[in-house]
């Protein structure tokens, strides 16, 4: 029986990757392959690639993307960080009501908070655009900052500063030496969720961002709706190698959860 | 090398009083034992010392010197804590050498201190792993290291052994008292193990609720302990209430409540007082007797051996007596049986109950 049931496991992985990576593999694959028809058989071009260098639209778009989900890190990654601080350091009033808080918008679609940014910034005065875009993925993102420093911060051991002020270091030496080191994993795991939810995010910004003006998901979705050409295979598979990248490289320097 | 004198510290949170006025002075090079049950001040005390906790009322001096406002990192104190509180992130020499680095010593001789800091600890060779990757023991070792390698004035001792299994510990005791007196450094700790204390301390203080109820070194305060508690808290005690019947030449005879008579010195006594009287289990003999003075007869109800000694539990009157025998001989006696109690009037001490 037990042979059974592990065999069965092992099925269930292997079905899980297939269907979760093939996918992924089919289109990077169909992005060196010429035929603007995704025709087969496969022949190896770099030509969408060398399409996208001359596709002024596309790399806007991409520098926007970026640009945006860059800010929107070092904002929502300091924010939150203080934010997790507080919660974890201070007491407060409202404190609990604050904690609470901080879930809905992680459940609530993005459609409906789209569409709720969208008639209050219309309703305050602020103007569609990358400023708008910005301040949406800020407040998207918080939470998840908040969260991910929150859990790093709960099992931070308080003693360690006790510790190193008896040994005479100052709060700002015991910050930079002790403390810091000791969050960073946490503060780089939160940063990294505030750029790929700004970096993947679309509805915030296709409702946010005025005609003209867009961000990578954005433009992906309208040359989508024009006509599907193997250029969209190629920058989404540029997509994934760097996001990926990133992951990996930032794994491999610090082991999340676990402490170094 | 320097003594400490604490006068009048009180502590409060809210209601709840942590410290109730306590005054106590550490002598230079001594290793001074604070014992007493959880949250009877002995740990705020030591907090406040190193700076932690800021007293509402009294002052602490180091070498003549109120520090009273003066924050931790200026106190040059060295400190270990319940659970070592390593820095997790760097190796055992980055530990060590954390505060000389923090004083901007020069690197050169950084590397010297570090290195007989980790000799004097006995971890030379183990300076590149991380603190995860060290058992109990070494840990502690570590953070001794640490706290000594800046030269403090004082060193505090937060239930320093409390972590480590038995074995170790006993072990580790000696180590800590070697390492002590080679240092010289006046040291204070903080323990609720009796054991602990009796073992390590030149002198030590019993708390209760905030105050210290008496101090002494081990043997003299473990002898003549002055309360009920205190004689209950330090080791273990039976605790035998009477009336004095009669005075005499500096001795008192007192009608046991359980039968019997007792004969010891009850200083300030008078006829027909009442007293509780403290007696150690191992100071009781187990025999056959006529139950005179100083005598009690009693039946044995439990018997529980442990080796080099065994305890046995007589039911006297209402009361259940506790004594330990030395295991001389093979042959132990049976629960069930009639016994009598013995013991030397010396060893009864007058305790407020």
């Amino acid at each position: 029986m037990r042979g059974l049931g592990a065999w069965l496991l092992q099925a269930h992985l292997w079905l899980v990757l297939f269907f979760l990576y093939v996918p992924i593999l089919v289109m990077a694959a169909l992005g060196f392959n010429a035929s603007p028809l995704y025709a087969l058989p496969f022949d190896f071009d770099l030509v969408w690639y060398k399409a996208l260098t001359g596709n002024a639209k596309l790399i806007n778009a991409g520098i926007n993307s970026i640009g945006i989900a860059l800010v929107n890190t070092v904002i929502a990654t300091v924010l939150g960080t203080m934010a997790a601080l507080a919660f974890a350091r201070y007491q407060f009033r409202g404190k609990t009501i604050l904690q609470l808080l901080l879930f809905p918008p992680v459940a609530i679609p993005w459609l409906v908070i789209g569409t709720a940014m969208l008639v209050f910034f219309y309703w305050v005065g602020i103007k569609r655009g990358l400023f708008a875009i910005l301040l949406g993925h800020v407040a998207l993102s918080l939470p998840y900052v908040i969260v991910v420093v929150g859990a790093r911060l709960a099992t931070f051991p308080r003693v360690v500063e006790e510790a190193a002020a008896t040994l005479g270091a100052t709060p700002w030496q015991t910050f930079r030496r002790v403390t810091a080191p000791i969050l960073a994993p946490g503060v780089i795991g939160g940063a990294l969720f505030a750029f790929a939810v700004s970096f993947d995010q679309f509805v915030i910004s296709y409702f946010l961002a005025p005609p003209g003006t867009t961000t990578l998901p954005v433009e992906i979705y309208g040359a989508i709706r024009k006509g599907f050409t193997p250029e969209i295979n190629a920058i989404s598979t540029i997509i994934i190698v760097v996001s990926m990248g990133a992951l990996l490289l930032t794994a491999r320097f610090y082991r999340f959860g676990g402490e170094r | 090398m320097s003594d400490v004198v604490v006068t009048n510290a009180v502590k409060k949170y809210g209601a709840v009083v942590a410290l109730g006025g306590v005054s106590i002075r550490f002598q230079e090079g001594e290793l001074f034992g604070l014992l007493g049950p959880s949250g009877s001040g002995k740990t705020t005390l030591l907090r406040a010392i190193a700076g932690f906790v800021t007293l509402d009322e009294g002052s602490v001096l180091i070498d003549g010197r109120d520090i009273s406002g003066v924050p931790v990192h200026l106190r040059n104190i060295g400190m270990m804590f319940q659970n070592y509180a390593l820095f997790p992130h760097m190796s055992v020499a980055d530990n060590v050498a954390f505060g000389l680095e923090v004083r901007s010593l020069p690197k050169a001789e950084v590397r010297e201190r570090v290195k007989a800091a980790l000799g004097m600890v006995r971890l030379t060779g183990l300076e590149a792993r991380r603190p995860k990757q060290l058992s109990g023991g070494q840990q502690q070792r570590v953070a001794l290291a640490r706290a000594l390698v800046t030269r403090p004035k004082v060193l505090l001792l937060d239930e320093p052994l409390g972590a480590l299994d038995r074995h170790l510990r006993q072990e580790m005791q000696i180590e800590l008292r070697r390492i002590q007196r080679a240092v010289g450094i006046t040291t204070v700790f903080v323990t609720h193990d009796q054991e602990e204390a009796l073992t390590l301390s030149d002198r030590i203080a019993i708390f209760e609720s905030g105050r210290i109820i008496q101090e002494g070194p081990p043997m003299e305060v473990y002898e003549r302990p002055r309360s009920k508690f205190a004689a209950g808290f330090l080791g273990e005690a039976n605790f035998l209430q009477g009336r004095i019947e009669n005075l005499s030449g500096g001795l008192a005879t007192v009608a046991l409540d359980l039968g019997g008579r007792a004969q010891c010195a009850v200083p300030g006594g008078e006829v027909g007082q009442s007293v509780t009287l403290a007696l150690r289990p191992e100071k009781i003999g187990i025999a056959a007797g006529d139950g005179g003075i100083n005598q009690t007869r009693g039946r044995v109800t439990d018997v529980v051996f442990s080796g080099n000694s065994t305890t046995y539990r007589v039911a006297v009157g209402e009361q259940s007596m506790t004594l330990f025998r030395q295991n001389l001989s093979g042959s132990a006696i049976e629960p069930g049986s009639e016994v009598t109690l013995s013991w030397s009037g010396e060893h009864l001490v007058v305790v407020t109950p």
